[in-house]
């Protein structure tokens, strides 16, 4: 098969898997990206949440063919020292209990931020809606992406 | 506190050898399972203090969100007087000489309150002695504080890092001087998680992300049906998909093993399997109920006469009460990473079980435990399924059969399909009231299945069945009380999920409580504080959930309040739900939660967790529900068992009831009460009294 080409968190990858490959397993098995999650395989959770071209995307559900090209970016990516707003506003409001929905949940909210700088309590529902969390830590989520969008990260 | 803990306390410390220079301390810890004091010392946990001064504690508690890794650290950090900028935690592997290792029944805190800080402070008395032995001072000058010993008369001061290897040849003092509480600095405060910052970058290591040389990634396809058999497959089909190295049958059913995930699971499709459904193919949920209504009730507690108390009330009351089964649905599905060769085995498995899941491969292959090399990862959830060593003992199969490093993954319809369900049952209640709405008679029935009838072929847990916990262990008083067990046995998986028995037994106890509160025409709160014994400590958190959630005053237009307590895992919780049904579909908009946990350790992770029970317990009381037909389970996904998500996700206000008591669990205490809460709002509500959980639309 021809090398499908893959940019990930600012990156050229080269490839060689079946054009159908959902990229959530292109980026943990072939690329070693393991930030992001496996939860359900059925777009119902939102643990495999990446950044394409800034939107939000469910990487189980995007044949890498047709995510080749674009901008991707991962949990391992969003900043390069784990300082982007958003982290720091999750370590300072202690948001993770286990942490395994927090990859998808982070890049949720980043998406959300860029498209809408000062969301409400009904925008955050519509837009982490989508991305579970068995902890119990949707409220600390919400306090944390209002606390970036106040301009206080930390 | 029982002689056993007395006994083995009084060798708890030792200085013992680790690899490293540096101040080692073993210690150990009392656990549930000890019988007798053991052989020799066997430390569950070790501390370290090495030479540049950074402090190590090496620990046998899993961490699956309850933030272990941070509460330990801090009860050693407590009284070593410890710089926490220089405080270490590192996971364990599977280890006998840490004894049996297991993060369940919510008792990491609670078994190490004290030694942990025991070892602390024997640490710090050593590294005391040791610098006033340099100094040619009097110790009693010395002070520690801050990971150094000052000795303020000549203003000397010396780090940890420096006294280390002096301090270890001090002698370990047999019973160090422990901090008053009034003095702590760690304890009690809001201390930030430790993994907090790793789990905000993607770079916790969950079992999942565990990647080794020449490792294979694996899926298998199981018979549906407990008990069922492989009946055929197509493996040159499956082999023809691009990736799939080998298919292999384990015990379990049949493993695809590939290159990638998905290659497998691709593969596993093209497998065709198809199953004989053996014994249990004619299990539904029908055959359920008839199981649960004819096993014979065994009396478990009985005080009093209660059926002449009830034959003798002015008033009975009557109800039964109807709960599924669950699955645990962990965000991070089952999954293990497993190399076998010839004579030994590699794991690395998020299990809240090592000793268990490392014993049970050693079993599976006839090798010694020592062989059996069991690394504990981050657990992407537990709740309870994390307990069970099925999915280690299958990984390491899949190993050995296809001669590599394998990691089988889970999918989550697998994962759904193949837990150990939380029990389904029924619970019958009865109780007595006089004219004047005194409750004379009590008699609660559990109709459930037993896991440890199932697991280890014995329901009883101590002097009782397992089925009884939260009912037979009731606080309420009556003038006759009873409480009995009906027990069938059923082919289905059964397992612990978070809070176990107490899930079931508090709905049902909690909603009677108010359906006879009614018969008696008095308050919810009132008449359950009229019933509590003096002792009992949800006395304290009834009456402070209430006050804090305006209990008495009238609630937001189209709202009602329901309250409910329940005692679990030494730990005392009462909740004030605040509701609204719109159309159809309930809508919990405020919980308000009271704990008396004891001394809470970290109130931050105190809110955390009874944040997370109340999560985990409304998904299950609003719409979790396992159905099982033909022997197998139908729903499968996030589709059709779906948790509660942020839009549904209420308003939660923790409050502690202060406490010097010894710590309480809190892992599972917050859940019990939330659903029969939120049922006794639903009734203030609408006058409609459910009494099936899942609540579904009303």
């Amino acid at each position: 098969m021809a090398p499908l080409t893959l940019i990930v968190n600012g990156k050229s990858h080269a490839v060689e898997v079946a054009p159908e490959t959902p990229l959530l397993w292109v980026l943990r098995d072939t690329l070693g990206l393991t930030g992001t999650k496996f939860g359900c395989g059925i777009a119902q959770c939102g643990a495999c949440t990446v950044l394409v071209d800034g939107e939000a995307v469910r990487s189980c559900q995007l044949p890498a063919r047709e995510a080749a090209g674009h901008r991707i970016v991962t949990i391992e990516g969003l900043s390069a020292k784990g300082d982007h707003p958003l982290q720091q506003a999750w370590v300072a409001e202690q948001v993770p209990q286990c942490g395994y929905c927090q990859s998808g949940q982070i890049l949720a909210a980043a998406a959300l931020l860029s498209r809408k700088p000062r969301p409400t309590d009904a925008d955050i529902d519509d837009a982490m809606a989508g991305v579970l969390c068995r902890c119990g830590t949707y409220n600390r989520i919400r306090r944390a992406i209002h606390r970036v969008a106040k301009g206080g990260a930390t | 506190m029982s002689a056993v803990v007395k006994i083995t306390r009084r060798r708890f410390l030792e200085v013992t050898a680790g690899t490293g220079a540096g101040l080692w301390l073993g210690v150990h810890l009392p656990g549930r399972a000890e019988a007798a004091e053991p052989a020799g010392f066997e430390p569950n946990a070790w501390l370290r203090i090495d030479p540049a001064g950074t402090v190590t504690v090496f620990l046998a508690r899993s961490e699956m969100g309850q933030g272990s890794y941070t509460g330990m650290a801090v009860l050693v950090a407590e009284e070593l007087e410890a710089d926490w900028t220089k405080i270490r935690v590192v996971q364990a592997d599977a280890d006998k000489r840490f004894g049996t290792m297991s993060t369940g029944g919510s008792s990491s805190v609670r078994r190490s309150f004290e030694p942990l800080r025991q070892a602390g402070a024997a640490a710090r008395e050593m590294l005391v002695s040791a610098a006033a032995r340099r100094w040619g001072v009097d110790r009693g000058a010395c002070r520690a504080q801050q990971g150094e010993v000052a000795h303020a008369p000549s203003g000397r001061r010396l780090g940890y890092g420096a006294l280390t290897l002096a301090a270890a040849k001090e002698a370990v003092p047999k019973d160090p001087p422990l901090k008053d509480p009034k003095e702590w600095r760690l304890i009690g405060r809001k201390v930030p998680r430790l993994d907090a910052p790793d789990k905000t970058t993607g770079r916790a290591r969950f079992g999942i992300d565990v990647r080794v040389p020449g490792q294979r990634f694996a899926v298998v396809a199981r018979p549906p049906v407990q008990g069922g058999k492989v009946k055929g497959f197509d493996a040159a089909r499956a082999k023809r998909v691009a990736g799939v190295r080998a298919v292999v049958e384990v015990p379990s059913g049949v493993a695809v093993v590939a290159d990638s995930t998905f290659a497998a699971i691709q593969g596993r499709e093209a497998l065709g399997a198809t199953f004989d459904p053996g014994p249990n193919g004619a299990l539904d949920m029908a055959l359920v109920s008839k199981l649960l209504a004819e096993a014979k009730p065994e009396p478990v507690r009985s005080e009093g006469d209660v059926e002449k108390a009830l034959a003798a009330a002015a008033r009975k009351v009557e109800a039964t009460y109807e709960l599924p089964f669950l699955a645990h649905a962990t965000m991070e599905p089952m999954n293990c990473t497993a190399h076998v060769r010839g004579g030994s085995a590699e794991l690395w498995v998020p299990t809240q079980a090592p000793t268990w899941a490392q014993g049970a491969v050693a079993k599976a292959f006839g090798l010694p435990e020592e062989k059996v090399k069991l690394h504990v990862t981050f657990l992407g959830g537990g709740f309870g399924r994390r307990a069970l060593p099925d999915f280690a003992v299958e990984a390491a199969q899949v190993s050995k059969a296809a001669g590599e490093p394998v990691q089988v993954l889970w999918t989550r319809e697998d994962d759904v399909r193949h837990d150990h369900y939380r029990p389904a049952g029924r619970n019958e209640l009865w109780a007595g009231l006089s004219n004047d709405g005194k409750l004379l008679a009590w008699h609660h029935r559990v109709r459930t299945f037993s896991i440890g009838q199932q697991l280890f072929g014995t329901p009883r847990r101590g002097d009782r069945p397992d089925v009884v916990e939260g009912a037979a262990t009731t606080t309420y008083v009556a003038g006759a009380l009873r409480v009995d067990a009906a027990i069938p046995e059923i082919g289905l998986p059964l397992g612990w999920w978070r809070s176990v028995y107490s899930s079931q037994n508090a709905f049902a106890e909690e909603c009677f409580v108010d359906e006879v509160a009614l018969a008696a025409g008095k308050d919810p709160l009132a008449f359950r504080l009229e019933i509590l014994a003096a002792s009992s400590r949800l006395r304290g958190a009834l009456e402070l959930a209430a006050a804090k959630a305006g209990w008495g005053t009238a609630p937001p237009a189209g709202r009602a309040r329901g309250i409910a307590c329940h005692s679990s895992f030494g730990s005392h919780v009462a909740e004030v739900a605040e509701v609204s049904v719109e159309k159809g579909r309930v809508r919990v908009h405020r919980v308000v939660a009271a704990v008396d946990c004891g001394v809470a350790l970290n109130p931050d992770s105190v809110e955390h967790q009874i944040e997370g029970a109340i999560v985990y317990g409304l998904s299950a009381a609003l719409r979790g529900e396992i159905t099982v037909s033909k022997g197998a389970v139908v729903q499968g996904n996030f589709d059709d068992y779906e948790p509660l998500r942020m839009n549904e996700m209420p308003a939660v206000e923790v409050h502690l009831v202060p406490s010097r008591e010894a710590p309480g669990g809190l892992g599972e205490p917050g859940l019990p009460p939330i659903a029969p809460a939120v049922a006794n709002a639903l009734f203030a509500l609408t006058g409609k009294r459910l009494r099936r959980l899942p609540l579904g639309r009303v």
